[in-house]
């Protein structure tokens, strides 16, 4: 491994001494190929972020996106007083907190459960299963929710013996968010936590065997601290999508009865934007979503870099 | 200090306790994730009034193929099979030819400006314009109700790009491309002799995150397709799964009357989900032993 770096680096050398020009000519291959890649994301990705002006703007179609009048921030205070503005936030903020508490800590636990298990076998088997949910499509997964919490046979009503509609129960709505997202994605969740611990050094535990450690101890002494940073890192990355709620299944189990809980602000983009044709306004909610996102992000990147000063694992 | 004495003293028997303990929770885990998959196949082969009636927990009852002949004779679904299909193939191909085309480059140490271009492609993680500015982009460009429209706006998916990316750097050997210039290759033949052949393995997992993504969305379509001779598997199955509704060719076609059609739309929930969830749960067992190493590959330098 050693000596493969330092023939690589060697080359490095090597071909940074040739003049820019030299290399750039050298390497036109390998720019064609970014061709059309480049050009893509240039036309979907970074025009529509330029596009973000119509917020802004009252788009007409005829005038285009860069030329239709200016109005400021008419939409963002049309949205502001929208009667429904206050719980869009604070349900968006709610729906994806909840959540955050309860999936994140799952496929911890999971991982480090599973990774002591010793029978190969079975260990494997059980990561197989594990990982199948999340390769269903949300509409599949909604399709079935709906099927086991339906008022007239579902399972969950003849399992308790009731005959309760939980989905016009807007009490009911986060929980049936979140345990249906556990039980999709917790397991794939486990994937980087099982291939981190993939990495500690088999007779670390021997060691710790022969000094008495019980599984627990093990647990706590070495699977932990190895963990420590990718666990920082996941909490980061998810506390800075706070806002990001996604759209497809709230939008899937959303009824006109549990809107208390399940009106969040993806949705009302989507509402607003494709199926009213409302252009402007609709991107003008989704900029403000951002925003907040943005400063979320910056926030939590912020307490981070505290916690990290104070603790050397990071 | 006295529990750590006594762990000692009794570690063969408490190993073997733990052994059993671990595998009961793991089992009892496996139950609660495969059992909703377990009923919903049950059910798609037992009678719908013993399913609502609680009888169907463990085995079928009256098993018939019923629901699968009804979802086989229903010329939406199979419009919506048809297509979701068509879109999964050229899409998987598509997406990891843009993926290898952006990810080798950028492997590439030396190559000046690869710090530009993995920024440029990295930006595109964080930020975006938005639902509708995407959309009008794509309707400017002529894209609705085209096909491409599912493909060419998420055409290069960067999370994906980077594990690749990370794939090349770490485990294709230097020595070998260098080697091959040496001996006059240009940049592309030693990408499509060297490079292709050697990553196999993430290609498989490329291959099938791609496949699973395509077979699974409905929502570009949704916006992107609204006419519903192009709408894939899943937004077929909204009418019938969420909507709870038959749809008009089948209400025609059987003559049973109310109850029996009713019937009928309760017995293709069940079967409907399952032929939309097989394909993909047939193939990820596959290519599951590349997943670690994969996610592996892709933290190291993330």
């Amino acid at each position: 491994m050693k000596k493969r770096k330092t023939a690589a680096s060697g080359s490095v050398i090597a071909m940074s001494g040739k003049p820019l020009k030299k290399r750039i000519m050298d390497n036109w291959q390998l720019y064609a190929m970014l061709l059309i890649p480049v050009i893509l994301t240039i036309i979907y990705k970074y025009i529509p972020m330029y596009g973000i002006q119509i917020a802004f703007r009252d788009y007409k179609a005829s005038q285009g996106m860069f030329g239709s009048e200016w109005v400021g921030l008419k939409w963002f205070q049309r949205f502001f007083s929208a009667p429904t503005c206050v719980r869009m936030l604070s349900n968006t903020l709610l729906l994806s907190l909840y959540s955050l508490l309860w999936s994140f800590p799952i496929p911890i636990f999971l991982a480090l459960m599973l990774n002591q298990v010793r029978f190969q076998r079975f260990k494997r088997v059980t990561q197989t299963i594990l990982y199948a949910p999340h390769f269903i499509s949300t509409m599949v997964i909604c399709g079935m929710i709906r099927i086991f919490l339906s008022p007239s046979g579902g399972l969950l009503n003849l399992i308790l013996g009731s005959s309760v509609d939980f989905l016009t129960e807007s009490s009911a709505f986060r929980s049936i968010y979140i345990a249906s997202g556990i039980w999709q994605d917790a397991g794939w969740g486990i994937i980087v936590y099982m291939a981190t611990l993939s990495n500690v050094d088999m007779s670390l535990y021997e060691a710790a065997k022969v000094d008495g450690a019980s599984l627990f101890q093990r647990i706590i002494h070495i699977d932990i601290p190895e963990l420590k940073s990718i666990m920082v890192l996941n909490l980061i990355m998810s506390a800075g999508n706070l806002m990001n709620v996604g759209f497809e299944k709230v939008w899937l189990l959303q009824t006109d009865l549990n809107k208390a809980t399940s009106d969040v602000i993806a949705v009302y983009v989507y509402q607003q934007g494709i199926e009213n044709a409302k252009y402007s306004y609709s991107t003008a909610v989704g900029l403000f979503n951002t925003v907040v996102n943005i400063i979320l992000l910056i926030a939590v990147n912020k307490i981070a870099g505290k916690l990290s000063e104070d603790t050397s694992f990071v | 200090m006295k529990a750590k004495a006594k762990t000692g003293k009794l570690s063969g028997f408490s190993e073997r306790t733990s052994d059993i303990i671990l595998v009961v929770i793991c089992v009892i885990i496996l139950l609660i994730v495969a059992y909703p998959l377990y009923y919903v196949l049950v059910a798609s082969v037992s009678d719908p009034y013993d399913v609502y009636a609680g009888k169907t927990f463990l085995l079928p009852s009256k098993f018939s193929l019923e629901g699968y002949k009804a979802v086989f004779a229903d010329p939406n679904i199979l419009t919506g099979l048809l297509n979701s299909f068509k879109y999964t193939v050229i899409g998987t191909v598509f997406s990891v030819v843009m993926l290898y085309l952006t990810a080798y480059p950028l492997s590439v140490k030396n190559l000046p400006g690869r710090k530009f271009f993995s920024i440029f492609f990295i930006i595109t993680m964080y930020f975006g314009g938005g639902l509708v500015p995407t959309y009008l982009i794509v309707k400017e460009t002529g894209l609705i109700n085209n096909m491409w429209s599912l493909f060419l706006p998420g055409g290069v998916a960067v999370g994906n790009m980077i594990i690749m990316r990370n794939f090349f750097e770490n485990s294709i050997p230097k020595e070998m491309i260098e080697a091959a210039e040496i001996d006059g290759a240009s940049k592309w033949t030693t990408f499509i002799r060297i490079v292709v052949p050697l990553s196999r393995s993430i290609m498989a997992v490329m291959v099938v995150f791609s496949m699973v993504a395509y077979w699974n969305d409905w929502f570009t379509s949704m916006i992107y397709l609204p006419s519903p001779e192009q709408a894939p598997l899943p937004l077929v199955l909204r009418n019938i799964l969420i909507k709870s509704s038959a749809s008009a060719s089948q209400a025609s076609t059987i003559s049973g009357g109310y109850a029996e059609l009713n019937k009928m739309t309760e017995m293709i929930k069940f079967s409907s989900i399952i032929i939309a969830a097989a394909p993909m749960l047939v193939i990820y067992p596959f290519v599951q032993k590349y997943f670690e190493k994969g996610f592996m590959a892709g933290a190291v330098k993330g």
